[in-house]
């Protein structure tokens, strides 16, 4: 059904939807570590920021073509995520010092890209539109919409692939009693750096992705803690640790997000969709804790 | 330095709510924002010098700190720590973007008769309005710790953060002390932004930066331990500052950030804090 939405709707679907898969497919690379193995990221931004940049860079200063730029960028990203997770996993930082930590370092990238000139600075670095595919460049938008859905598709194949193996099982068991996985003889440490290194490298193409799609980018947006929280709610909201989860939240979440920053934006009303996405957050937490996902399946099974 | 007594007063409400219930505030830097636009709206509004009107801040923030910890927080006290921060996180996005609906995106300054002048303090000129901030900020630190180790309500906050089941058995109602905690931690954020409000401008968005601000402080003197956030602040101030001295003013976010990467791997439970179990 999805395939045939560019040739009935209008231009606007076309871009709405894209993004839905967009963040669909970003919110699923988180939830391999986030969802399943209970590792609560807060600065995935940084790498899709690092995917980004190296896709651009390689494409627009070396002729790079991005379909392997993306490559290289998700291998860079899994560089920074295997360092992250080294860190926090070998010094057993959890809940809150993890987020931290994670935190800090998207941080720092942030403030470290924001000064090097090389890359733009705070000003940001631009990508002059060829149109070119090979570039990853598309006249047609629709072109996108049919990669970003690929993608989500993707990812979420390799998900519910992943979540019948033995590499699933454990992470959902170390999310739910670590010490009780270890005196089971699992190794929590290598299982918790497999799923950190594939989160971060599938975002680091994510982040080729967003580079190519948008033709700019800036430290503050691509590397800031807001896209973390973007990518976060919708995994949260949709059902954090489950298959469909984050599709289903980006499918709740992204056309709010468009609309209200369509319709409040134009009336001068900053940041009305955040506040909504705020009171989401909260009424999950409280009345939905595991997500809209698994509570829909139940009702539709009875 | 002088902004140190102020990262010190906004540190000391977050490490009080972490120590009381546990509980990482991080709509703090939020609700730091929301006593800035206060001390605006009375400064423009009424003409209230926000070095007065810091106290009217401190009370607003009060009810807002209780009434969210009654309402939200106390519902998930005891949940994981996951759940719990995902919560204040949706806290601090209602916060945040309800300033921007109201307020809008321009900076604001709070104007102050004091901002303008200087005075000589042994070699170096000062700002008298920093010089006030900083004692302002120091003598309520001095207020708090006075507050939580001499009055009843202090040592019943302090029982039910050292055990809550303990402190129920002897007649503490210590939903009551949480939610008072909350309070008081908000009260403390709100007159610190009220304090800078006239020190440098603001906007809505800055209240996520002050809220991985403070968080940087508490973990690097200690969760929990008022003195750790205390000294923790003016150690993020003078380190800011050198850092801005030595390498670029846009690079002294750098030099926290690593403290706190250093802190958090290899003395987690921060300078002056005891181990957490």
């Amino acid at each position: 059904m999805l395939p045939l939405v560019p040739s009935v709707f209008g231009s606007y679907a076309v871009t709405l939807f894209t993004l839905i898969f967009f963040y669909g497919f970003l919110g699923q690379a988180w939830n391999i570590v986030g969802g399943y193995a209970g590792q609560l990221s807060a600065g995935h931004a940084a790498f899709l920021g690092i995917g980004a940049y190296t896709a651009a860079l390689l494409s627009v200063e070396r002729g790079v073509t991005p379909w392997l730029g993306m490559f290289v960028g998700g291998a860079l990203a899994a560089v920074l995520g295997t360092l992250i997770g080294f860190l926090g996993f070998r010094f057993g930082l959890r809940g809150f010092y993890f987020v931290l930590l994670t935190v800090a370092f998207a941080e720092i990238c942030r403030i470290i890209v924001s000064n090097t000139e090389a890359l733009g600075g705070a000003v940001g670095y631009y990508i002059t539109f060829t149109g070119d595919p090979r570039q990853f460049q598309f006249q047609d938008a629709r072109a996108y919409y049919y990669v970003a859905l690929v993608m989500m598709l993707a990812v979420t194949g390799i998900v519910a692939w992943l979540e019948r193996r033995r590499f699933g099982v454990y992470l959902s068991a170390i999310r739910e009693d670590e010490s009780a996985c270890e005196a089971l003889g699992v190794n929590t440490f290598r299982y918790k750096m497999l799923a950190m290194m594939l989160s971060s490298f599938l975002t680091g193409i994510g982040g080729a992705f967003y580079a190519f799609y948008l033709f700019s980018l800036q430290p503050a947006s691509v590397f800031g803690i807001p896209l973390s929280v973007e990518i976060i709610i919708r995994a949260i909201v949709g059902g954090a640790g489950t298959v469909l989860g984050p599709i289903l939240g980006s499918f709740i979440l992204s056309p709010l997000a468009e609309l209200a920053r369509y319709y409040f934006a134009q009336g001068g009303w900053h940041g009305a969709h955040l506040v909504v996405y705020g009171l989401l957050l909260i009424a999950v937490v409280l009345f939905l804790p595991e997500g809209a996902y698994p509570r829909l399946a139940r009702l539709f099974r009875r | 330095m002088l902004f140190g007594g102020v990262f010190s007063l906004m540190a000391v409400g977050l490490t009080l709510i972490f120590g009381v219930m546990r509980v990482v505030n991080f709509a703090h830097g939020d609700m730091m924002v929301w006593g800035m636009y206060l001390a605006w709206l009375m400064a423009t509004r009424g003409g209230v010098d926000p070095y007065l009107g810091f106290v009217v801040c401190a009370a607003a923030l009060f009810v807002l700190g209780f009434v969210v910890q009654r309402v939200l927080v106390q519902r998930i006290v005891d949940a994981p720590h996951e759940m719990q921060i995902l919560l204040m996180l949706g806290v601090a996005l209602v916060l945040e973007n309800l300033a921007l609906l109201l307020f809008g995106p321009e900076p604001q300054r709070v104007r102050s008769a004091l901002a303008q002048s200087t005075v000589w303090l042994g070699p170096v000129f000062v700002d008298v309005a920093r010089l006030i901030a900083f004692a302002v900020a120091v003598l309520l630190t001095l207020l708090l710790s006075l507050f939580l180790y001499r009055t009843d309500v202090g040592r019943s906050i302090r029982a039910a953060a050292d055990n809550p089941y303990g402190a129920l058995v002897i007649g503490t109602d210590v939903r009551r002390v949480y939610a008072v905690a909350f309070g008081v931690g908000a009260a403390c954020v709100g007159a610190a932004g009220a304090l800078v409000a006239p020190l440098l401008p603001f906007q809505p968005p800055m209240g996520l930066q002050l809220s991985v601000a403070s968080f940087n402080i508490v973990i690097i003197g200690g969760m929990g331990s008022l003195l750790g956030a205390f000294v923790g602040g003016l150690i993020v101030a003078v380190a800011e500052s050198l850092g801005a001295v030595f390498l670029k003013p846009s690079l002294k976010e750098l030099v926290s950030f690593s403290l706190l990467v250093l802190i958090l791997l290899f003395r987690p439970a921060g300078i002056f804090g005891r181990r957490a179990s």
